[in-house]
């Protein structure tokens, strides 16, 4: 049940992404800010949680829940450290996300070539 | 002698002594290959690579292999070439610059977007005919690797692309213009103007150059004071189908109906259907190899006597487009007539 949940929420955020890929004019790069600030925002007023323990990864994964893990770093930051923590808590939440893409992203460029496309 | 006036209207010359196209050759990629000019394309190459390692020195490879085959068709050497007029998309225009560093050829390097065989073969009848050489070649590239990773996305970046973005043609052709008689001569040239209609959309390039193209039409029309019937075929260069309603609806505007005498290189190059090419091919190659492979046989079979032919460029630059401008167009305008 909890893949089937996945799955389909996680596919439904991608089938709204796809309708503003086609339907708009958006440049890919706008619409990944997009999609962070709006999970930061839904995390903001509370909603993303409750979502997240509903649809597990299928909230996680897509690019919305890391804006949501950026709001929840900042947020305990905060409160922990006080204003100072308004420029750490979003880097150390989102750290291992961050490094994990830079180096598997190094790890593929050194194995893999770009390819023409067909 | 009479002296016959060259200069016609505000933006055309008919040549006194018309240079001759006496060789052509082209290079293109397996895509091209595949489409539906693919039988008449001299020689395709399978390798996106060209044997190199960049797609940089891909189009420079496929530069050197172009000039190479057209001087081994004509027979000559490159000591027997005054100049190259030459261009690609690459910035700076560095296809260019190391394609054919090798030849010693003296070069002027044109940068037109994807009309620059246009400006090219422009150039290089005015040399001929003003008597400056007696023979130079005209070329231009394009790689479609190269070009998106020039100007829009890297391949590794893997992106979607939207039904009005074009296909960069990976493809090279050159020409030997001459003074010495052939089949086709290049009769004059209607120079275009930068036209923009503010258009934004980098990945809407025939919406950018059609504007550009309708100007140039009816410029020559003007200028020599003729209509649609004066010539067999008006062929563009890459405004593709969206780009080519534009064009059509744009000249009807101005009391001209094109549309029973135009055709697009870019609609021509590749079968939209099959090949998932959205809009139609694009960049310099494009023209080029349509050109190379296709309308100077038209010509020489005399099918068609007088074609205008119009490679169109949009003047799409990253800087200027992250900066919030629009993307200008430009056209070209070659008169070619079957002798």
């Amino acid at each position: 049940m909890d893949y089937l949940k996945a799955f389909i929420v996680g596919g439904l955020i991608c089938a709204a992404v796809q309708i503003l890929m086609e339907k708009t004019k958006l440049l890919p790069g706008r619409i990944m800010v997009i999609l962070v600030c709006g999970g930061a925002l839904l995390g903001a007023i509370g909603l993303y949680e409750p979502f997240a323990e509903f649809a597990g990864a299928g909230a996680t994964v897509p690019l919305t829940g890391f804006g949501n893990v950026l709001w929840k770093g900042v947020k305990e930051a905060v409160d922990k450290e006080g204003f100072l923590g308004l420029f750490m808590g979003g880097f150390k939440a989102s750290a291992v996300g961050i490094s994990a893409a830079l180096i598997f992203g190094y790890i593929a460029s050194l194995l893999c070539d770009s390819k023409m496309r067909k | 002698m009479e002296e016959k006036k060259q200069m016609v209207g505000k933006q055309s010359l008919l040549f006194a002594n018309p240079p001759y196209i006496q060789y052509s050759a082209c290079i293109a990629g397996k895509k091209e290959g595949e489409g539906p000019l693919g039988h008449m394309i001299e020689e395709i190459n399978d390798d996106p690579m060209f044997g190199m390692n960049t797609w940089e020195e891909a189009e420079s490879r496929l530069q050197t292999l172009t000039v190479n085959r057209v001087l081994k068709k004509a027979k000559l050497t490159p000591a027997d070439i005054r100049y190259i007029f030459a261009g690609d998309l690459l910035g700076q225009l560095i296809g260019t610059t190391f394609g054919l560093m090798d030849f010693e050829i003296p070069v002027f390097g044109l940068y037109g977007a994807c009309s620059t065989m246009g400006e090219s073969m422009a150039l290089a009848a005015m040399c001929v005919n003003a008597g400056y050489a007696q023979r130079v070649i005209a070329l231009a590239s394009s790689h479609f690797a190269g070009a998106e990773k020039q100007f829009r996305f890297p391949l590794e970046y893997g992106n979607q692309r939207p039904l009005s973005a074009t296909w960069t043609v990976t493809g090279c052709g050159s020409l030997i213009i001459g003074s010495e008689k052939s089949y086709v001569r290049i009769a004059g040239i209607t120079t275009g103007k930068v036209v923009d209609y503010g258009v934004k959309d980098s990945m809407n390039m025939g919406a950018c150059m059609a504007p550009a193209a309708a100007d140039l039409i009816y410029a020559n029309f003007m200028d020599l004071n003729v209509n649609a019937d004066y010539y067999d075929m008006i062929i563009t260069g890459d405004l593709g189908s969206v780009g080519q309603t534009i064009l059509i609806e744009l000249l009807k505007d101005k009391g001209y109906d094109i549309s029973n005498k135009h055709t697009d290189c870019g609609i021509m190059i590749y079968n939209e259907e099959t090949q998932d090419t959205h809009a139609g091919g694009s960049g310099c190659g494009c023209s080029a190899v349509v050109l190379c492979s296709y309308i100077l046989k038209q010509l020489e079979k005399k099918r068609w006597n007088r074609v205008l032919f119009i490679p169109t460029g949009a003047m799409l630059s990253t800087v200027s487009f992250n900066e919030g401008k629009s993307v200008p167009g430009i056209a070209h305008g070659i008169i070619l007539e079957s002798v």
